[in-house]
């Protein structure tokens, strides 16, 4: 069982936190930024995963944003990363072409995403199609009742040519606005790489 | 221009309610959705954590004002809500929200319903109160006849939900067990799956329904349904044995790809139900013959048909490999498995090496082929730049060990480590495995050859490893019984702080090994080296043990000669034990005496007969202070002066300067203080006196010590005169066997001194303030013997009439508490068949004390009743009760019941034992206590904390170095606990060790306690009670506690 997500930027910045176990508050903080400094001091050729306190974490970093999850002694550690893998497939598919901006300024969809991901810390449902089936449910109705109030990307825009990123001032905080395919790291395990996602999510 | 349309908005709400939905207007709309992004881009582009503090603030308000207004549509809430979710991320608080947030998912359509779940889930956690206020609309909406609706509520409830609300919606979740659609289904599932997390017994009865779930004609309930028995059969697998051939056969069907396509994962057919499916069979077939046959065949598939180079089919055949070893064996399939774990090994990828390796240290244990096989590649793991892996590979070593002799192994690895190639932290991580490896080698060649060279290593971090080698190497003995053959000794590589090794090493240096310096340490000692002036004289102790070999490092001037200027010596170089690494402070040698000149002059204050009067010993001290002022040496003290300037480096005449520093600043204090003596004993200024006086003014290098020294003066007791506080603090036996109190009531007793009276003010214990005066003068009288020997507490009332009065006190023996009633006949007639007896206690071993027994109390005079407690069980508060009964003129019977505290202190004792036995006992001791404390003043608080730890815990001072104190006390009848206090600054590091793991909790309590009062004493030091009452802090101290 999953006992936390966490996503956060390059500089320390948490974008999206879920928690599994009741933890206090405090605890929280102390544990986000103790993981954040962890990780982030690791060195990009290092491996995935950390033991940490009684955890194991399992991290990766897409572009300028990191994906961490703690899970538990007997989790397989492999398919946690694969579980951050279809969340961003999840996420860049809901998104189109997803980037940090997209998770910073609409962090609820990335969190209802994950919610139809994920439920209780395990995964409940594997089939992004019927994940995502879900979510264009519920943002139908959105639709329906008070109008579209946000417009998908459509693939056919120039890349990084992104709405946000012009009224973005640069700053030494300003998050990198590249899609997270683009910085991921090239495994050759996943033939199925942001080129044959976009083709067959485009559309 | 959105403001003001917003503001008109707000001013017609009930309009804008109406409309908004509908056909709002685009303006508003618009203002509200870019609110949270107009936030985002404020805090990208500010620079500074307080500007982000500063508009997160100012933001919160706002939104305060806008979701408590009543105008607020929920639209608007929705929007607010989300802002608030992001503030929380950054750190902020916005409970206020919550609240709202609740009344969001109640109130909002679907969308804003949804936002509303979804800060609940954020905002709240499962024990909190506001969530009960969510059941009814949790409720409502699973009846809803809305998908969504149903979706949302079964989301939040696995998500968070009260325990004690699971019987509400329980019923509602199991009737979606039916639901006609697959999303619902699945949601109840896991809905059910999370309680049966947070409280197994309330969804027992529905195991039936979850079985229909696991046979649900869709797939993903189906799955869902797994997380639940993987869960099940975690706790008891033999109750689902049954169930087997159901998991093996959904499996065989996911392997050959029966599934729908929707569920493959980059071609690869539902990999989480796969490996969700392996888990469950590994458990099951676990150590059963009958149930893992019937797995063989669907295990050896998996592992044939994850070929395909994908990381997802590493990942279950990772778990296939797990599962393989887990349940009853098949070479067949365990020599698959070991081929793939070679798969993981050799691979490229970080990641799956990484899981190689460890799976290789699990496997190894079954098969030590497998190591050798993979050699090269763990070896070649060596120098990965990840220290995770490195750690991983070392632990390999000692499988290697089956096949081939550990002489060729640390052939090899001494091969390697002559290499230049590899990083000196691999090396000394070789040298860790070649030492784990020697105890089981026949010849040692290589291994002294390695030795040899090693030692002399300029990298401190290899030589301090082979060090560790080299005595370990001359001590094979005992190197073999602590590295056993057997064993893995991974621990002892990955266990950073080598704790296993403590009691080892200590013994070992105290046999003259090498001490081992942690690496802050050594940075330390490097820093340190070029600087003119430290203030961590024993870091740089630390470099002489590197020039002189064996030589202890110990620069400490130990407590143990008398003269024992160890304190003022310490205080004056802000000396530092350190503790972390004291198993290295120990040497063969012992402690080098003297370090410093000015220890030095004190060593010659040492002979001084003890015939000698005061007087003469003061002007020696005198005399010698002046001499270490002007650095009038003789040659034997130049010596020292060059040993110590190469211990210390720069620490030679700097020292005098920063110790006429330190002294400038506490002398008009002691001035103060001494002008209050004389007034105080204003009718007693003897010779004495005088000398005492000019002595403590005089002299600016006089410190605490002086401050004491006056007191014993004072009370005119010869023998202490001789000892400077640090001689009465620490190994002066005749003090702290006999706590000062008993000094005093000695002298009291002995010689009719001046200051008799002045003393009985000071060391008045704590009661005696509260106690009547009639107590006080019976005290002296009643006092047994034994009350000089040993320490006591006060005599406190516990009951009384008209006739007798009761009273009792602690005596502290040595080997138990002696509890002493008194009872004291106020009347004219005597009383007869006085009896005393006390309720047994379960706690306590009460042994009622002979010559107790006399019957008769004659008027108006005491009769002693003692009984000796001992305690049978740890606790922390206890009772004794009793009652005393008597007749008075044989008429009638009377009964008095009393009873008194005893609290776990009473049972505390000090452990007199030496600053190096307390270095060996604190590695033995595996239950550990820390906690920082705050002092006002630092420096001079040590030895005066101390002192009032001493007298009132009973603790045994067993050293002072510098700025650290250890403390030594016993728990009776054996329970020894060790205290280290380091003064940092204005903090106080206490740390206790103990063998008994609840010890050291409770005495760090007390002594926070003590040293809260002492701080409040320090607080009000200047305060017209310290001139008034005492001029002995001490009874400040007491005074405090009782005002406290």
């Amino acid at each position: 069982m999953m006992r936390f997500m966490l996503l956060f930027s390059r500089q320390g910045k948490l974008r999206l936190q879920k928690w599994y176990l009741a933890t206090s508050d405090k605890e929280r903080k102390k544990m986000v930024r103790e993981l954040m400094q962890v990780v982030l001091a690791r060195k990009p050729k290092m491996c995935s995963f950390l033991e940490w306190r009684d955890l194991k974490v399992v991290y990766k970093r897409y572009a300028s944003l990191y994906f961490c999850c703690a899970i538990e002694g007997q989790d397989n550690e492999l398919i946690t990363l694969e579980l951050i893998h279809r969340y961003v497939e999840l996420l860049d598919k809901y998104f189109g072409s997803v980037c940090e901006l997209d998770i910073i300024f609409n962090f609820e969809k990335a969190y209802f995403i994950l919610d139809e991901f994920l439920m209780g810390g395990d995964v409940q449902d594997t089939s992004k199609k019927s994940v995502l089936k879900a979510i264009e449910q519920a943002d139908l109705l959105q639709e329906v009742r008070a109008g579209p109030v946000r417009k998908r990307r459509k693939r056919t825009k120039a890349k990084g040519a992104l709405p946000t990123l012009d009224t973005l001032p640069a700053g030494p905080s300003c998050p990198f606005p590249t899609s997270l395919w683009r910085l991921a790291p090239k495994a050759p395990g996943w033939p199925a790489g942001p080129q044959a996602l976009t083709a067959r999510g485009g559309r | 221009m959105s403001d003001i349309v917003e503001k008109t908005l707000t001013a017609l709400p009930g309009l804008f309610l109406q409309n908004q939905s509908v056909s709002g207007p685009a303006a508003a709309k618009a203002s509200f959705s870019s609110r949270l992004g107009g936030l985002v881009r404020g805090i990208t582009a500010l620079t500074s954590k307080h500007e982000e503090e500063k508009l997160i603030q100012q933001e919160l308000n706002n939104l305060k004002a806008t979701v408590s207004a009543p105008t607020t549509t929920l639209k608007m809430m929705k929007e607010c809500m989300v802002r608030l979710i992001y503030c929380e991320m950054l750190g902020y608080d916005a409970s206020f929200g919550y609240i709202h947030a609740i009344k969001l998912a109640q109130q909002g359509n679907l969308l804003e319903k949804r936002v509303g779940y979804l800060a609940v889930s954020l905002f709240l956690h499962e024990s909190h109160e506001l969530l009960l206020l969510l059941v009814n609309t949790v409720v409502k909406d699973l009846q809803s006849t809305n998908l969504v609706e149903v979706c949302m509520a079964l989301t939040i409830v696995s998500q968070i939900f009260p325990r004690e609300m699971i019987p509400a919606v329980l019923p509602l979740i199991e009737d979606k067990l039916q639901h006609s659609k697959e999303i619902i289904r699945r949601k109840a599932v896991l809905a059910l799956y999370k309680f049966y997390l947070i409280a197994p017994n309330q969804v027992q009865h529905i195991h039936i329904k979850f079985r229909k779930a696991l046979c649900d004609r869709d797939v993903g309930v189906m799955a869902a349904s797994l997380h639940i028995y993987l869960r099940m059969i975690k706790e008891n697998s033999s109750a689902y044995k049954d169930l087997t051939g159901s998991f093996v056969t959904i499996l065989k069907q996911v392997v050959g790809g029966k599934l729908p396509v929707d569920f493959n994962y980059h071609s690869v057919p539902a990999p989480w139900l796969q490996i969700q499916l392996l888990r469950i069979l590994g458990l099951l077939g676990k150590d059963d013959q009958r149930t893992s046959e019937l797995m063989y065949d669907v295990l050896d598939e998996s592992l044939r048909r994850a070929e395909l180079n994908h990381n997802v089919t590493y990942a279950i055949l990772f778990e296939c490999v797990h599962t393989v070893y887990s349940v009853y064996p098949k070479s067949e399939l365990l020599e698959k498995a070991a081929k793939c774990i070679g798969r993981f090994v050799l691979s490229p990828k970080i990641n799956l090496k990484y899981l190689g390796l460890k799976a290789l240290t699990y496997v190894i244990q079954q098969d030590p082929t497998l190591a050798l096989q993979h050699q090269m590649t763990i070896i070649e793991c060596l120098d990965h730049p990840d220290p995770i892996i490195k750690r991983e590979v070392l632990g390999e070593y000692s499988y290697l060990l089956d096949k081939e002799t550990p002489e060729e192994v640390i052939t090899k690895l001494y091969k390697l480590l002559r290499s230049d190639s590899i990083s000196s932290e691999t090396k000394a991580w070789i040298i860790a495995a070649v030492t784990k490896l020697t105890p089981q080698a026949h010849s040692s060649n290589i291994v002294e050859r390695l030795i040899q060279e090693f030692t002399t290593s300029l990298d401190t971090c290899l030589r301090q490893h082979a060090f560790e080698l080299k005595h370990l190497h001359e001590n094979v003995k005992f190197m073999k019984g602590l590295l056993p053959v057997d064993k893995s000794c991974e621990d002892m590589v990955v266990d950073a702080s080598l704790s296993f090794l403590d009691g080892f090493v200590a013994e070992e240096l105290s046999q003259g090994a090498a001490p081992y310096k942690p690496h802050h340490q050594r940075q330390e000692e490097k820093l340190s080296q070029g600087k003119v002036l430290s203030f961590e004289p024993y870091g740089l102790s630390f470099s002489s043990s590197g020039f002189s070999g064996r030589q202890s490092p110990a620069g400490i001037s130990l407590g143990s000669d008398i003269s024992g200027n160890s304190t003022e010596t310490g205080l004056k170089e802000t000396n530092s034990l350190k503790l972390e690494g004291i198993k290295k402070l120990w040497g063969k040698e012992g402690y080098l005496p003297k370090k410093e000149s000015k220890t030095g002059d004190e060593t010659e204050a040492l002979p001084v007969p003890q015939e000698n009067i005061i007087m003469e010993n003061v002007d020696q001290i005198i005399t010698k202070n002046d001499q270490s002022q002007a650095l009038t040496q003789s040659k034997e003290e130049k010596e020292k002066q060059l040993l110590a300037s190469s211990l210390f480096v720069g620490l030679g005449s700097e020292s005098t300067i920063s110790l006429l520093g330190k002294a400038d600043t506490l002398s008009h204090k002691f001035r103060r203080k001494s002008k209050v003596k004389e007034t105080k004993s204003g009718q007693t200024t003897t010779a004495e006196n005088v000398t005492r006086s000019s002595f403590s003014s005089s002299s600016n290098v006089t410190y605490e010590e002086d401050y004491y020294l006056d007191n014993f003066q004072d009370r005119g007791d010869k023998e202490i005169k001789k000892f400077s506080l640090n001689s009465e603090l620490l190994d002066s036996e005749s003090l702290t066997e006999l706590p000062l109190i008993e000094k005093i009531s000695n002298c009291r007793l002995s010689t009719p001194s001046l200051f008799a009276v002045n003393n009985m003010e000071v060391f008045h214990p704590p009661q005696s303030t509260a106690a009547s005066v009639a107590n006080e003068i019976s005290l002296a009288s009643s006092l047994l013997e034994e009350t000089t020997e040993h320490m006591h507490s006060d005599l406190m009332e516990v009951c009384h009439n008209e006739t007798i009065s009761v009273s009792s006190y602690k005596i502290w023996k040595d080997e138990c508490l002696l509890m002493v009633w008194s009872v004291f006949n106020k009347s004219a007639s005597e009383l007869k068949s006085a009896n005393l007896e006390i309720a047994p206690a379960e706690n306590f071993k009460i042994t009622e004390q002979p010559g107790c027994c006399l019957p008769v109390i004659e008027a108006e005079s005491t009769r002693n009743f003692q009984y000796s407690v001992q305690m049978e069980k740890p606790f922390t508060e206890g009772n004794l009760s009793g009652f005393i009964n008597y007749q008075v003129m044989d008429t009638h019977s009377v009964q008095l019941e009393f009873s008194v505290n005893l609290s776990l202190l009473d049972f505390i004792r000090p452990l007199k034992i030496s600053t190096e036995d307390f270095g060996k006992l604190w590695l033995s001791f595996a239950n550990d206590v820390k906690q920082n404390v705050k002092m006002s003043e630092s420096q001079a608080a040590l030895p005066s904390t101390l002192k009032a730890l001493q007298q009132e815990l009973r603790l045994h001072v067993v050293d002072i170095i510098g700025n650290e104190g250890l403390l030594a006390c016993q728990l009776l009848p054996s329970i020894p606990c060790l205290l280290h206090f380091r003064v940092h600054g204005d903090m106080l590091a206490l740390w206790f060790r103990s063998s008994c793991s609840t010890l050291p909790d409770y005495l760090l309590y007390q002594c926070q306690k003590i040293i809260f009062h002492y701080r409040l004493l320090q607080d009000i030091e200047y305060n017209s009670l310290w001139y008034t009452v005492s001029p002995c802090c001490l009874s400040i101290l007491c005074i405090a506690i009782c005002i406290c």
